[in-house]
């Protein structure tokens, strides 16, 4: 089980008072305080943990925001940013003992700029919203995290989102001209904008995929670009799990890159052809959606040369799109395969960790090896194109001992993943969920310096703490240096 | 940069590691460079020694099928370049070759895989591709406080602790020496093609350019170069597309049809194209000549605006021409004590905000202006707590992005 950090007492004591100079600082409707409204917030997506905010706090306007951070660091308590609060890894769980700062009033989409290819939204903008404000004129944002419906640009940011398109398009980093931020001293800061690459350090690459541990994010300014021409889907069914994974390979390696290109395994197949028939091969032991696009004549040759490659690696099932209501839908089983997995158990753990393609096969054969030690079932879908796998776990709630094991044979799955050469989490973030396992990817060393970087941005570390790291180190006992002169195994090498 | 001192050769990372512990232990700032052609970059660096870190070479992994290259920091770039080459790969960012700018001989002067990274400076494709931080998948580095560590990874998505990649690249050698770097690699496209119109003044140039970018015929590169910076004074207005043969047929046909207007236009060949964007990515129409030369990025709407007002400020330009659809100006000026920074500057804080970097200067104008765009307090104060937690004694390339780093 988790632990998270010791609550502040002190905070404790001090809750009416920080609820009242709240009250100074936003309108009444921005403070909710009463228990009942609290339980709301009592937990993002990650719904294994749960607990109350001290306080909820949702600000409107960036002055607000400053002097919401600035009260806190005053009164020495905790924030914790929050978007639309589906983290999938808990990195918006609230903190007992802090201010859970939700961003959902900015939700504003302040400029469209035709000409610049470029939006400029608040952060509780959605990430469909973008896409609606522009697509009348054929433009749309690329990355397209399941979620996108409900999670926040904001919390794209915090996460560095991803989704089926950005093995071609990118994730939301690559995606990002420019942030508006408010630092832990209630400052503002703008880095980027409409124009291309930082001056000096790059630091709203640091922000994304920061998880909230850096800065409030109060502007977003995203690059929109134009629809393909063109789309078209082919669904290829192989007898094997590794003649799928071989033929990924092999797509790539042709030098094609697909908008999309993913994979389900046998069980994730059945339960989605179970729960909304979207003609999968039942017969399949692994399915490949692979989406083509660009102009008509361009995706008609790599259609041919895709579907040429499927029957080289063994294909048995192979079906493209003649229309984009089947394209469409060749992607419901995929977009429903969660929902799916749940009607076929009465609780799942999602994971999320990433592998060099190329070790596929062999981690699904390690997964299964894991399911057989841990007594329970697990249905992969995952973005074959990019190695980012999303083991779902079925496991019973109800029965004792159950998450134990589920969150056992997850943490598993990260190791093999690591163990492969690959990380701890694709688009999910480690929020507190593998926050424990950070170990196995980094050394200390490694964690040491990335807290330094936290120092430097929130020196006080009352931003979103117990997320992300396994051990926290007070900023000044991070600074010290220790440089031995004398000390040293190369002699030979010349001094100065 | 000329250091005083001595030159270090450390051949990997524990050597590496104790140059620069004894570096701290004496509070001695050292420069870092590679094969050197970037070292005309930035502001002259004031150190007692040179770490030199071409001996830390070699290609650790390539893997054509996974679209990843690992190699060690000091590795040539042309090395890796030509090995992508023979498997239809390419580093999609089109990484600048900083020869011609400093008057170096290409055939002689290969920067490396490190020195990339350090400078962090994309070519036309960047508009599409992304630029050289998107394609630095993790690295391994030794630190200011001669601690060796690693951040990242080899797999394109990753949220696996602070994106460090991001921040080490173009941070110049000020925060980190790299050691290994991995990076994403993209399969070169099978064929490309240039559109040029002709005649078309920056305006009108960029109108269609914007036009151009908007449209979904995936141009992957849109310049414009001048009549007073074109060799044969004809302006061209280019537009790059790449892909397969018969897409890249029809998407020319469809851009003339959208694009060009009443602009009369010619198209360059697969090797023309090539060459035509080769020169454009290492700044040649532009550099080629005595003279300061400055880079600027704004939105890309802003370019002819921010040209028209450095003339009305007097700056007196010699050449100038756009990549990125009119968001990157490359621009050379007659020679001043202050680089005429602060009338380009202003233009550039008129027009909507973006930064101007000198990009070519005598040792003494590098010192005396600055050379990266100025920063307001907070961010400044921010970016050298970002130093400090890297490098609290400043011993790497000090005071090469800024005189406090």
């Amino acid at each position: 089980m988790l632990t998270m950090p010791k609550p502040d007492e002190h905070a404790f004591a001090r809750r009416e008072e920080l609820v009242a100079r709240l009250r100074e600082i936003l309108p009444a409707a921005s403070v909710i305080d009463s228990e009942t409204e609290r339980r709301a917030y009592d937990c993002d997506a990650f719904t294994m943990y749960r607990q109350l905010p001290l306080v909820v706090a949702l600000p409107e306007t960036v002055p607000q925001v400053a002097a919401v951070l600035k009260l806190a660091r005053e009164m020495d308590v905790k924030v914790v940013p929050r978007g639309a609060g589906t983290s999938l890894s808990g990195g918006s769980m609230p903190l007992e003992d802090g201010i859970l700062l939700s961003m959902m009033k900015f939700n504003r989409v302040l400029e469209i700029d035709w000409e610049n290819r470029c939006a400029v939204v608040q952060p509780g903008v959605t990430n469909l919203g973008i896409t609606k404000a522009v697509e009348h004129r054929g433009f749309y944002y690329a990355p397209d995290p399941s979620s996108q419906i409900a999670c926040s640009i904001g919390g794209n940011v915090a996460e560095n989102s991803g989704g089926v398109h950005c093995l071609k398009y990118g994730l939301t980093t690559n995606n990002l001209l420019g942030i508006e931020m408010v630092t832990m001293e209630g400052e503002v800061i703008r880095l980027g904008g409409k124009h291309l690459d930082p001056d000096g350090y790059d630091l709203m690459g640091v922000m994304t995929g920061s998880e909230g541990l850096l800065g409030v994010v109060t502007e977003v300014t995203v690059r929109i670009l134009q629809k393909p021409q063109t789309a078209r889907g082919l669904l290829i069914g192989f007898p094997s799990v590794a003649a799928g994974a071989d033929t990924v390979g092999a797509i790539i390696g042709a030098g094609i890159i697909p908008g999309g290109l993913e994979m389900m395994d046998r069980p994730a197949i059945l339960a989605a052809e179970d729960f909304c028939a979207p003609g999968y091969p039942r017969d399949a032991e692994s399915l490949l959606i692979c989406e083509l696009d660009g102009t008509p004549s361009e995706v008609d040759a790599l259609v041919d040369r895709v579907s040429a490659i499927a029957r080289d690696n063994g294909a048995t099932f192979l079906k493209v799109s003649e229309t984009e209501e089947e394209r469409l839908g060749f992607w419901a089983g995929r977009k429903n395969a969660f929902p799916a997995v749940g009607a076929i158990g009465p609780d799942y753990l999602c994971m999320d960790g990433t592998i060099p393609r190329g070790r596929l096969a062999e981690v699904l054969t390690g997964m299964q090896s894991l399911a057989e030690k841990h007594g329970l079932r697990v249905a992969n879908v995952f973005h074959a194109g990019d190695g980012n796998l999303h083991p779902l776990i079925l496991y019973d709630a109800n029965k004792p001992g159950d998450i134990e094991k589920a969150e056992e044979f997850g943490g598993d799955i990260l190791k093999l993943c690591v163990e492969v050469g690959g990380v701890l989490t694709g688009e999910h973030g480690v929020g507190v969920e593998k926050r424990d396992l950070m170990g196995t990817m980094f050394d200390e060393t490694d964690l040491k310096q990335q807290q330094r970087l936290k120092c430097a941005f929130d020196p006080t570390q009352r931003l979103n703490p117990g997320k992300v790291f396994p051990t926290l180190h007070r900023c000044a006992e991070l600074g010290h240096m220790h440089v031995h002169r004398g000390q040293v195994p190369f002699p030979h090498l010349p001094r100065f | 940069m000329d250091p005083a001192g001595q030159t270090l050769h450390p051949a990997d990372e524990a050597q590496l590691a104790e140059a620069v512990a004894a570096a701290v232990a004496s509070e001695t700032p050292v420069a870092v460079a590679g094969g050197g052609t970037r070292s005309g970059l930035g502001r002259p660096v004031e150190a007692g020694a040179l770490i030199d870190t071409r001996g830390m070479s070699g290609v650790l992994f390539y893997e054509p099928g996974e679209l990843v290259l690992s190699a060690r920091a000091g590795t040539p770039l042309a090395e890796i370049v030509a090995m992508l080459d023979a498997e239809g790969q390419e580093l999609a960012c089109e990484p600048m070759d900083f020869a011609a700018l400093s008057g170096l001989d290409p055939a002689e002067a290969s920067g490396t895989l490190g020195g990339m990274v350090a400078a962090g400076v994309a070519g036309p494709r960047r508009i599409r591709a992304g630029a050289v931080r998107d394609h630095v998948l993790g690295f391994r580095c030794v630190t200011g406080r001669a601690e060796p560590i690693k951040s990242g990874g080899r797999v394109m998505k990753n949220v696996t602790g602070y994106d460090l990649s991001k921040l080490v690249t173009a941070s110049h050698g000020t925060l980190c020496v790299l050691t290994e770097v991995t990076v994403k690699v993209l399969p070169k496209p099978e064929t490309q093609a240039t559109l040029v119109l002709h005649g078309l003044d920056d305006a009108a140039a960029v109108a269609a350019l914007t036009r151009a970018s908007g449209t979904p015929h995936e141009g992957s590169s849109f310049a414009h170069v001048p009549e007073g910076t074109s060799p044969d004074g004809i302006a061209r207005t280019a537009i790059r597309l790449e892909g397969p043969e018969v897409s890249v047929s029809a998407r020319v046909a469809d851009m003339i049809r959208d694009v060009a207007g009443s602009a009369e236009t010619s198209t360059l060949d697969a090797g023309a194209s090539a060459t035509f964007w080769n020169d454009l990515r290492d700044g040649l129409p532009v550099v080629a000549g005595e003279g300061q030369v400055w880079r600027i990025s704004v939105a890309p709407t802003a370019g002819p605006v921010v040209m028209t007002a450095i003339r009305a400020a007097g700056v007196p330009v010699l050449a100038h021409a756009y990549d990125w659809a009119g968001g990157l100006i490359w621009l050379r000026v007659e020679a001043a004590g202050d680089a005429h920074a602060d009338a380009i500057r202003a233009a550039v804080a008129a027009a909507g905000g973006g930064h101007a970097t000198l990009f070519r200067a005598d040792d003494d104008v590098r010192r005396a202006v600055p050379v990266f765009q100025p920063q307001p307090s907070a961010l400044a104060a921010l970016t050298a707590r970002v130093k400090h937690a890297f490098d609290p004694v400043r011993v790497l390339n000090r005071g090469r992005m800024r005189e406090d780093l």
